[in-house]
């Protein structure tokens, strides 16, 4: 083609150099930088932020344009955040204890210092063994590559089942729902070797590196999770832009048409499903450590359905609208639940924003599915002059003399 | 002439009641073929048994020279084979472009990743215009396909399924809803097709099946009531009885 990617897709450029100015201001003004106009639990704020946009284009890659309304994507965000919060832990406790011991005489040997970071982590549940699941807890490498690899391989067999037996619309989001409650419930277990409802904590400190700031560690992460949104989106807007992005809209529009082309549908949408699973893996191993803990409650099924709203309010089936919905919701809503918003006195009632915000962020999803079905995004569709045609083939009879489609409508 | 397609002895029940009743059909590699005959007699049912949606009770489905059984194939198996199917209802991506429907139809390699490095080859792009000329959409293919009229939708659809390439074509009312002169054109676009490749296509227009000009045959109750050349099966007196008399 003589056009570029970019030429084609002109949606990234901008999304990518709004992301760039964004995170030059941010770091310009933050504390790390000795301005200060930007508290560090406020980088913080907005770098978890980023990582909640990441997930969202993830979640707009099965639902908007696959049509898969996965509700179970929370599942593989915290798995990403339990992932790295493993080794962060364990290394971090590990170099604590070495210091600890460093004062005694007879230098302790491997074997020690392993069963005393056992302790320190497992006391809280009774225990002081590493359950095999740590097993490669002492290994950044490893424990990056399960980052992406545990939450891969749990939605590549959970998608195998459910698209082999042809498990499609509301039923699989309510497997997606159980499959996330049966993960937050298994890792409430105290034996399921990831220290029960106490979850990981003490995450926002890297092992090694005490003497760096928050103020500074806030700023890395941030950028990290700035630069894994603009990967991210690159990544997502290459694949829905050629063939493939053409067959699993194909798939969300007609499956039934899509597999008498011969397209093996279940491979296509197993293949959408893993990889947006890998992308929210990524995005909650940085959502993680800039929150400090993990813990089961965190992927409880009603955070999947959240995110389902985010990506709706901002306009599904399109990736910007992906960004905009998990922003401004994520945002307003850290607003109105963190106290800052006014209380609103009607005289004979106080309506107290924390208690009431889910109650409007409800309405205004019920709302915009009436009547902004295209979300926040669907803006751009007016300023861009880009209009759905809407005149699905009614089946007109096949009678001679039938009324045409144009006839019948009038 | 060499069998493309043979079905044989092939029933099948919904909940009891006989869809599709020990029904034998088979058609040659290059043949145009009318399949007619009243609501529930059965013939949509005879597609979905073909393309793989339905799988039969009992009976064979056997396809080309090698004599393979398509029974229990998946949809996108037995397409990849060479059997292309056309719906009544035009269905085309309607979000998508004219061009984009026909890319995606074009036969290239289905695999998931070989599709995700896909880019269009001149050849693909040269071979999308040449459908378009033929199905008269050349000016269109940058348009929404859900933007075309119905006729052209239907165009659409068997250029779809033309750049497909299949070795069979199953069409199912091509002409419902069409202008006379979307139907003749579509006349054309059929009996060229069945130069190259067997097409079956499913009417209930008995004036169109008499333009195609070709081999009828007459499905009653879920089996062949009558075959052979329009002029003999209206005289066929059962035929008159259970389908046209009415």
């Amino acid at each position: 083609m003589e056009h570029s990617f970019f030429a084609r897709n002109p949606s990234v450029l901008v999304v990518l150099s709004l992301l760039a100015l964004f995170t030059l201001l941010v770091t310009l003004m933050s504390e790390g930088m000795g301005q200060g106009l930007v508290s560090t639990s406020f980088v913080k704020t907005l770098g978890k932020t980023l990582t909640l946009a990441l997930v969202a284009v993830a979640m707009d890659l099965v639902w908007g344009y696959a049509g898969i309304l996965s509700l179970g994507h929370f599942a593989f965000f915290g798995l990403g955040g339990y992932m790295i919060g493993m080794w962060l832990m364990y290394e971090r406790t590990r170099l604590i204890v070495v210091e600890a011991m460093s004062g005694s005489t007879i230098p302790p040997t491997q074997e020690e210092i392993v069963s005393a970071t056992g302790t320190q982590i497992f006391g809280v549940v009774g225990s002081s063994e590493f359950p095999l699941v740590w097993a490669f807890s002492g290994s950044l490498t490893m424990q990056l590559i399960l980052v992406v690899a545990v939450p891969g391989l749990l939605a590549l067999v959970f998608g195998w089942l459910a698209f082999r037996s042809r498990v499609a619309g509301v039923y699989l989001s309510i497997l997606t729902q159980a499959m996330t409650l049966a993960l937050a419930l298994y890792l409430f277990q105290n034996d399921s070797g990831l220290r029960g409802n106490n979850g990981l904590s003490g995450l926002q400190n890297l092992p090694g590196l005490d003497h760096v700031s928050q103020d500074i560690v806030s700023l890395w992460f941030f950028w990290a999770s700035a630069a894994a949104l603009g990967l991210g989106y690159f990544f997502a807007a290459w694949i829905v832009s050629g063939k493939f992005g053409s067959v699993i809209r194909g798939i969300r529009d007609n499956e039934a048409r899509v597999r008498f082309l011969g397209y093996s549908v279940e491979g296509y949408k197993l293949f959408v499903f893993t990889v947006s699973a890998m992308i929210a893996g990524i995005a909650g191993a940085l959502y993680y450590p800039q929150a400090g803990i993990i813990n089961p409650a965190e992927i409880a099924p009603v955070a999947s359905i959240y995110l389902a709203v985010w990506v709706a309010i901002g306009g599904r089936g399109r990736l910007y609208g992906a960004i905009i919905g998990a922003i401004l919701v994520s945002l307003v809503s850290s607003w109105f639940t963190g106290g800052q918003a006014p209380d609103l006195n009607l005289g004979f009632y106080t309506v107290r924003w924390v208690d009431w915000w889910t109650i409007l962020l409800g309405l205004s999803f019920v709302a915009i599915t009436l009547f902004a079905p295209r979300g926040i995004g669907g803006l751009f569709d007016l300023w861009g002059n880009r209009t759905a045609p809407d005149r699905h083939g009614a089946d007109l009879g096949p009678d001679k003399g039938s009324l045409r489609e144009k006839e019948a409508s009038k | 002439m060499s069998t493309l397609l043979e079905v044989s002895g092939v029933s099948v029940s919904f909940d009891g009641f006989k869809a599709i009743n020990n029904l034998s059909f088979r058609i040659g590699a290059a043949e145009l073929r009318a399949i007619i005959g009243p609501n529930g007699a059965g013939k949509t049912t005879f597609m979905d048994i073909v393309t793989g949606k339905t799988k039969p009770d009992e009976g064979r489905v056997i396809w080309g020279e090698k004599s393979q059984s398509l029974i229990g194939l998946s949809e996108a198996r037995i397409a990849r084979a060479g059997i292309g199917r056309k719906f009544q209802k035009p269905t085309v991506f309607e979000d998508q472009t004219v061009r984009e429907n026909l890319l995606m139809a074009l036969s290239n390699n289905r695999s998931p990743f070989k599709v995700l490095f896909y880019r269009p080859a001149k050849a693909d792009l040269e071979r999308v215009g040449e459908l378009a000329e033929e199905i008269g959409l050349s000016d269109q293919l940058g348009r929404k396909s859900g933007e075309l009229s119905h006729g052209q939708k239907q165009w659409l659809e068997i250029g779809m399924l033309l750049a497909q390439e299949p070795r069979l074509l199953l069409v199912d009312e091509p002409a419902a809803g069409m202008t006379p002169a979307e139907r003749e054109h579509t006349t054309a676009l059929l009996v060229e097709a069945a130069r190259t490749r067997a097409v079956v296509v499913v009417e209930h227009d008995m004036e169109f099946v008499r333009r195609l000009d070709c081999r009828v045959t007459v499905l009653h109750e879920g089996s062949v009531l009558a075959e052979g050349s329009l002029g003999h099966v209206t005289s066929n007196q059962e035929v008159i009885d259970v389908y046209l008399g009415r």
